[in-house]
């Protein structure tokens, strides 16, 4: 019988949980790297047990763990991410020259066929890749230089590149996404990059339209239509139906468009699911009722989705890497929150089940189906 | 034979329990010392000291002898203490937090 297998970043270690296809029963291991932040951890779609951490200290830096047996063991490989070529500078808070800095990894995504392939989306906002298996990391210098990247400016969580999606159709096509500058499509795998923020509207800077400057927080993609689009953008979820050429705001009768994370039904691409949070400065649910929102028709109308999630007194948040669907029929929707707790849905959406209550703050949320 | 104490969390990355002990080529200094520890455990590479300047990470501090030898330069001798194994050389993640 397949099986699911979560894989889950908190602020003070990882957290594999599994379960059968009834998704009813978890087991739970962890904390793996104890005590460390983990951003993120994903595995091969190639080879579900080879999995990738990133596992980082404000003391000792970044480090980078692989599991080759579905994260029972992990090895450290290589941790080192060095800028190619000149650095230069981008915008610091202020508005003046800040040469860019290494901090860490936020998000890794291993290549569709290749388990010894994967991308890292790097804070200062920069995209890396190995191809040995994590040993080594070389820059996909052409983002970081492009022409505009003297005026990206960090969010408040740091200048990071958070969101990397590969189109499955063309091995050549990927996009990213940078707080806040916005997103970026690559199709020469990699090599040069331009902007793709046009129908973004950003209120806070000083052109609401500007080529960059959005503080996009998440975009996501149907492997069965890679030229849709879904954005999560700091206020605003849009949807772009010509591989993010040009967008549209899709946020209807939300109660309100900010949020973080944003993810497609795996069966249902114009199934889509949002969390809203109250606002930017109010990182909570709106009505302190911790609310799913879910659309059938690709935006516009949602539904809340309530069943088994609390509704009251609820101050939690949801990150923008803390949400994941699985493959199964019906498709399984998982979230983790700040609160510590991660939700489980077997039924698309329609009921919620906490598989643990009390897990250090969520970072990121991973689910592999398993054969 | 050189003493070193690391930190709980680089000894849990390191997979060692208690000090580890080094041979150090050449004169035993602060640059030496911790290219000997890279060399045998390279998990710990980027984690005491920039892989590429070698500067030293803000929350990381060397202490020897009871001297903070943090800002010393890389080729600063150790103690004699520490060459001979009397004393070790002190790793340790900087107390931070309220």
């Amino acid at each position: 019988m397949s099986g699911v297998r979560l894989l889950v970043g908190t602020r003070k270690g990882a957290f594999v949980l599994t379960s059968d296809g009834k998704r009813s029963h978890w087991d739970v291991s962890g904390p793996h790297f104890g005590g460390w932040e983990v951003y993120h951890l994903k595995g091969s779609p190639a080879d579900p047990n080879r999995l990738y951490a990133s596992q980082s200290s404000g003391w000792f830096g970044q480090v980078i763990q692989r599991s080759n047996d579905g994260g029972k063991t992990w090895e450290p490989v290589g941790n080192k991410f060095t800028y190619e070529g000149t650095t230069g500078t981008h915008l610091w808070y202020d508005g003046t020259p800040h040469p860019w800095e290494f901090a860490r990894v936020w998000h890794l995504e291993p290549a569709l066929t290749d388990p010894d392939t994967v991308y890292a989306g790097v804070e200062d906002a920069a995209l890396f890749r190995t191809s040995d298996g994590g040993q080594t990391w070389q820059e996909l210098s052409g983002l970081r230089t492009h022409a505009s990247a003297s005026s990206w400016q960090p969010g408040a969580g740091g200048m990071c590149l958070h969101t990397i999606v590969l189109d499955p159709r063309d091995s050549q096509r990927i996009f990213v996404a940078i707080s806040a500058a916005g997103t970026f499509r690559s199709d020469d795998a990699g090599r040069t990059w331009r902007p793709i923020n046009r129908g973004l509207r950003s209120e806070g800077i000083p052109d609401p339209y500007a080529e960059v400057g959005h503080c996009v927080h998440r975009i996501a993609m149907h492997r069965s239509r890679p030229e849709v689009l879904f954005m999560q953008k700091h206020w605003d979820v849009m949807r772009s139906d010509d591989g993010g050429a040009s967008w549209r705001e899709v946020s209807g009768n939300l109660p309100t468009d900010f949020g973080f994370p944003i993810d497609v039904h795996a069966h249902e691409p114009e199934t889509i699911y949002v969390v809203p949070i109250k606002s930017d400065s109010e990182h909570f649910p709106p009505d302190a009722r911790l609310r799913v929102y879910r659309s059938r028709t690709g935006g516009n109308e949602w539904e809340a989705l309530t069943n088994g999630l609390p509704q009251s007194h609820c101050y939690v948040n949801v990150l923008r890497d803390a949400m994941s669907v699985d493959a199964l029929d019906p498709c399984g929707v998982y979230f983790g929150t700040t609160g510590g707790q991660v939700y489980a849905s077997a039924n698309a959406g329609d009921s919620w089940t906490p598989i643990v209550r009390d897990l250090p703050s969520v970072v990121s949320v991973e689910a592999q189906t398993l054969p | 034979m050189i003493r070193v104490v690391l930190p709980a969390h680089l000894r849990t990355l390191a997979r060692v329990n208690g000090e580890v002990k080094l041979d150090v080529a050449g004169p035993a200094t602060l640059g030496s010392v911790l290219d000997a520890l890279e060399a045998s455990y390279p998990m710990l590479r980027g984690t005491i000291r920039d892989q590429v300047t070698k500067q030293r990470r803000a929350f990381v501090r060397f202490f020897a002898c009871e001297q903070d030898l943090s800002n010393d330069p890389a080729d600063t001798p150790l103690p004699e203490a520490v060459v001979t194994g009397g004393e070790p050389f002190m790793v340790v993640g900087a107390m931070a937090g309220g």
